[in-house]
């Protein structure tokens, strides 16, 4: 491990936890008004200047760091005040292995846009997000609450059902990259195919009209497993907890559910790591689905290539570089807000519905999408050798 | 005993890994707290293999024993609120005499292992634990005992669903 991947490592936190997380709050504040025809956040102000409700998550932490951390009677102390943490570290760690870019040369160095190239980058994901289960329900549990621990029974139960879905869900995408590694996934979809190309093999190419044979589409995720894009998008919202999947918080029922007993800034860590897991979802879902960070149709090295007959190879590398972060953050700040739109247009799930679509609905399909992949894949192979 | 960085990050998780696992026996009367030693010694297990060079191993060992197995005692054992003198009063004559005897045949071969001559560990390939190289192992030297684990689960799957029918309908 070098100082560049110490540095890379702890400016991809910070950007996470004191950056993504605040304006998280603001956008969700402004993006439910919007949706619900009301102005939203706008009235903490410093001299005057309102900054269009900017200030609200400053003085959001000012609160939280001030207010009183009270723990209840007959809580198990230790536990108690573990469990916030245990919440928000994965999903700050977890970034470490989605890249935000490709490899790029200039002045001798080599940058690669990702903290940990991982063998196995995505299982990591899944493995870490598997240990967040543990700060809801020890939460839940150590706050000798009622609310608390029907919070975490439910907790458990949820992530437990929808973490299955959503490992299932991506093996289409293994089978068709044959990687694990996020990078060259990110590779992989940079290519593109002919959408009809199947036609010339049944020797059809004659009875069709000839551009036909000429649209191509990116080899996105999202193109070639549409099903498990669905799946492991509303998996990851589900393992998320958050509205239509909010019944471990369910504040109508059972007042917040296992964060019930939390105030001040442990409370706030409940709240950051589920922020900061909209944007590592919203990363996940771009680097799997959606193309990384490549300009569909315009793969790295063209891009590099068609920059440096102007502006020489070092500086094309560092410029390819910027377009290709924009890009990603594009693509992540998009599924950003397509989840808090989810989250605000739709009502929440009942418990045993929640477990009828994880069990009943999602598993089965992800299943059957990895049989159909198989087919597909082999035959494939088939027809084109 | 030599201290590099790797041996220490070694001692640390073989540490964890004991410590822990000696908690699972000693929290005999809080079960959430002997289910925590038990995710903890789980946890540095997977750090053990991370440093053999397993790390496909050690992921999945965070995956299925720390994130899922561990996760769903945790379910049970708040769902049944198992706790207290209950649990503790359960001690089997045969059980000790069992935990005795593996016990005594590790520390057998564990001093085997410390008395004898040190070997030097052979080098290893790049390939060593990636996850395509387990995959080719595993589905060509050992598919005959992928397949059969495979029919047990899926046997194992089917009597679950079976027994807890039975008890809803």
């Amino acid at each position: 491990m070098s100082i560049a991947t110490i540095a890379t490592a702890l400016f991809i936190f910070a950007v996470l936890a004191l950056v993504f997380a605040p304006i998280m709050t603001w956008v969700e504040r402004k993006q439910s008004a919007l949706m619900q025809d009301r102005i939203g956040a706008n009235r903490a102000e410093i001299f005057g200047v309102r900054a269009l409700g900017l200030l609200h998550p400053l003085s959001d932490a000012l609160k939280l760091f001030t207010k009183e951390d009270f723990v209840p009677a007959g809580a198990h102390r230790f536990l108690h005040l573990i469990s916030p943490f245990i919440a928000a570290v994965p999903a700050l760690v977890s970034f470490a292995v989605i890249p935000y870019g490709g490899t790029y040369e200039a002045w001798g160095s080599r940058w690669s846009l990702v903290v940990a190239d991982l063998d196995f980058g995505i299982l990591y994901v899944l493995a870490i997000g598997s240990l967040a289960t543990y700060g809801s329900i020890l939460g839940g549990w150590s706050s000798n609450s009622n609310w608390g621990m029907l919070g975490a029974l439910r907790v458990s139960a949820q992530m437990l059902s929808y973490e299955v879905a959503m490992g299932i869900s991506i093996v289409g995408l293994f089978m068709i990259f044959g990687t694990l590694r996020m990078t060259d996934m990110g590779v992989a979809q940079q290519e593109t195919f002919r959408l009809f190309g199947f036609i010339e093999h049944f020797g059809l190419a004659a009875q069709v009209p000839w551009w036909l044979a000429w649209i191509k589409v990116p080899m996105w995720g999202i193109v070639l497993q549409p099903l498990s894009f669905f799946i492991f998008t509303t998996a990851a919202i589900a393992e998320n907890k958050r509205a239509p999947f909010d019944i471990p918080e369910g504040e109508a029922e059972i007042v917040a559910g296992y964060f019930t007993e939390y105030s001040g800034m442990k409370f706030g860590l409940f709240q950051m790591g589920e922020f900061v897991e909209i944007a590592v979802i919203g990363g996940l879902v771009a680097a799997l689905f959606l193309g990384g960070w490549s300009i569909p149709y315009v793969k790295d090295t063209e891009l590099i290539q068609f920059l440096s007959s102007g502006l020489g190879s070092n500086m094309a590398n560092i410029l390819a570089m910027v377009i290709h972060v924009l890009v990603f953050l594009g693509k992540v700040v998009m599924m950003i807000f397509a989840q808090m739109i989810v989250r605000w247009s739709s009502p929440r799930f009942r418990y045993d519905q929640v477990m009828n679509l994880g069990w009943k609905i999602m598993l089965p399909l992800s299943i059957a999408n990895i049989v159909v992949t198989g087919f597909a894949v082999l035959l494939l192979r088939e027809i084109t050798t | 005993m030599t201290l590099n960085p790797e041996s220490i990050v070694f001692y640390v998780f073989a540490l964890g890994t004991l410590v822990s696992a000696v908690g699972v026996l000693l929290n005999i009367r809080s079960t959430v707290n002997a289910a925590m030693c038990l995710m903890l010694s789980m946890v540095s297990i997977a750090g053990l293999f991370v440093m053999l060079h397993a790390e496909f191993i050690g992921v999945l060992q965070v995956l299925v024993y720390a994130g899922a197995i561990v996760v769903l005692f945790v379910f049970v054992i708040m769902l049944l609120n198992l706790s207290g003198p209950a649990m503790a009063a359960e001690s089997h004559f045969f059980a000790k005499l069992l935990g005795a005897a593996v016990l005594l045949a590790a520390a057998v071969k564990l001093s085997l292992l410390f008395l004898g001559p040190g070997e030097a560990s052979a080098e290893i390939d790049r390939q060593f634990g990636t996850v395509a190289q387990i995959g080719r192992t595993l589905f060509t030297d050992y598919v005959v005992a992928v397949e059969a684990a495979g029919v047990l689960l899926l046997a194992g799957l089917v009597a679950a669903v079976v027994l807890a029918k039975r008890e809803l309908d």
